[in-house]
């Protein structure tokens, strides 16, 4: 098949779309499709792949809550079209269509097999709910909608109407699955192992320095891995300062570090407080074959099959937090067998199996389109 | 001379209005258009993965079997094109869910009837009518918010196309067993 990707944000800022398109074409060249990327790129970006095709430069725009990095206008909507013209796709795969940016320009200039992939969760969307009529004429166009989680679905059906089939994020396994701990780590004393951006509250990292105080006093040894971008100092501020030396920070990580953090923790944990969509940290620490302690989320409780392929504890409660990890923290053989268990119940998100199911949405799209996708 | 301008200017501008509007009415028209064209080709993708999962139930219903798989075949023969829109009947359709859902449910009846091969092709199949008719309600909820609309009732710009019906099955597919792991990934 001749797949054309398209990516709203841009390819040289770190982000879960970029990621989630980029690893998709890997798995589906890897299966032996041609697959072109058409994605916004900026200044100096060094080495991008051989199927990436840049849209033009990005410029800043306030966009759902954060700032995005988008390509608009008609010199773009010019690059758009004559990337869709002389690709010849089978299918257009579209990704977070409603996207004011290469995304929805491509709605407009395509006509054809269209598959649109949703992965905003945002109950209060408001580029969503403001454009809704406008967008309608866009989004109708797409045959195909996919939404990488519950609550992204919920979403679009929200503002957009219709409905979406549910292909979760991927996590390439192989990727993950084998790693040296981080220098130190996880050291005789036990440990705890974070990860996210520290300066965002929805991540939990207070919740989880909290609990680590109630278990300090008691475990000498006791350190706590937190590795991720932000400000520490809000968070660390509430912490007894004879504990913070025990502390651990790490900053921002490069990929390969990424990996060895996930096996760095004796026991990982997941105390995010709600928000989350679908929890890729969890499905990367799980590919890794950490012992997971997480909050009982939807999202992280469904990831998890239920506190099957790790534990779950009640979300924001610091002293069940505690107790849960304390009692891990003295039974190897149960982190073992939570590891044996997330390692297995990760393939069902391994690219591998998501790819395929992609790939299964663009067969029955295209059994009833008996078209190529063309411009307007 | 004056008046003779304001006729012009005013037939101009008449003009240049019903031109606007019968612009706007025909780019809602096409909208229209392709949006029962959709619902056309939805339907066809749905009616072909209706078609592979009956005859995936066939080939293991003979495999099969046994109390399992005259229950199977009996479904799959009673599932099948039968309505004007060349969609199953969605009683019977369901039926057949339920009765893969009891012949997948036991995979050491599966192995000893050397029918583990067809376990994959079954659940594809399965998966594939559930794809195919969420893109199809889909499709079929936005043609027909779109047909409620004021402007496309009053122009009558569906033309003589029937209101798509939407096709509700229970297609929860059989439980898969759980993969396992790879040894190089262990």
């Amino acid at each position: 098949m001749r797949i054309g990707l398209v990516c709203p944000y841009s390819w040289d800022v770190p982000g879960g779309v970029q990621q989630h398109v980029g690893d998709l074409a890997d798995a589906l060249i890897a299966r032996g499709h041609e697959v072109s990327v058409l994605a916004p790129v900026g200044d100096g970006t060094a080495d991008l792949p051989d199927h990436l095709v840049p849209a033009g430069r990005p410029v800043p725009v306030p966009y759902n809550g954060s700032v995005a990095r988008l390509s608009f206008g008609p010199r773009t909507a010019a690059r758009v079209r004559r990337w869709i013209a002389r690709g010849d796709f089978d299918v257009l795969h579209i990704h977070e269509p409603a996207a004011p940016s290469v995304s929805l320009l491509a709605c407009w200039a395509a006509e054809g097999p269209l598959v649109g992939t949703f992965h905003t969760a945002n109950p209060r969307s408001r580029a969503m709910a403001a454009g809704s009529h406008a967008l309608r004429s866009a989004l109708e166009k797409v045959h195909a909608r996919i939404a990488v989680s519950e609550a992204a679905r919920r979403t679009l059906v929200e503002h957009v109407g219709g409905d979406a089939v549910l292909i979760p994020n991927g996590v390439a396994v192989r990727r993950f699955a084998a790693a040296p701990p981080l220098p130190g780590f996880p050291g005789g004393g036990g440990s705890l192992g974070f990860l996210g951006r520290l300066d965002e509250p929805r991540k939990g990292l207070a919740v989880l320095l909290e609990a680590f105080a109630l278990l300090a006093p008691h475990r000498p040894g006791l350190r706590l891995l937190v590795a991720g971008p932000g400000d520490p100092g809000p968070a660390l501020a509430a912490l007894p300062a004879g504990l913070r030396g025990r502390v651990v920070l790490t900053g921002r990580l490069d990929d390969a570090d990424k990996v060895r953090a996930y096996h760095s923790a004796d026991l990982f944990c997941a105390p995010n407080l709600g928000g989350e969509s679908f929890g890729i940290v969890l499905t990367e620490a799980m590919a890794a074959g950490a012992a997971i302690l997480a909050s009982d989320i939807p999202a992280f409780s469904a990831v998890l099959g239920g506190g099957a392929a790790g534990e779950l504890f009640t979300t924001g409660d610091a002293a069940d937090l505690a107790r849960r990890a304390a009692a891990l923290l003295d039974d190897p053989a149960r982190r073992a067998a939570l590891s044996r268990a997330a390692r297995r119940a990760v393939l069902a998100y391994d690219w591998d199996t998501v790819a395929a199911d992609i790939v299964h949405v663009y067969e029955t799209v295209l059994h009833g389109a008996g078209t190529r996708v063309r411009t307007r | 001379m004056n008046e003779q301008v304001l006729a012009v200017l005013v037939v101009v501008g008449a003009l240049a209005a019903a031109l606007a509007c019968g612009l706007y009415l025909s780019w809602r028209a096409s909208r229209l258009h392709r949006l029962h064209q959709r619902v056309d080709r939805s339907r066809a993708g749905l009616r072909t993965a209706l078609d592979r999962r009956r005859e995936t139930a066939v080939r293991l219903s003979r495999a099969l079997g046994g109390g399992h798989g005259r229950a199977l075949a009996a479904a799959a023969a009673a599932a099948g094109p039968a309505g004007p829109d060349g969609l199953g009947g969605e009683t019977a359709e369901s039926a057949l869910s339920r009765a893969l859902r009891r012949a997948l449910a036991d995979p050491a009846a599966l192995r000893a009837a050397g029918a583990a091969g067809l376990l994959p092709a079954a659940a594809s199949a399965a998966r594939g009518v559930h794809l195919a008719r969420v893109f199809y309600n889909d499709a079929v909820s936005d043609t027909r918010r779109a047909r409620r609309s004021r402007v496309v009732r009053l122009f009558r710009l569906s033309g003589g196309a029937p209101l798509p019906e939407f096709f509700e099955i229970d297609d929860l597919p059989p439980e898969r067993p759980a993969p396992v792991p790879a040894p190089d990934t262990m």
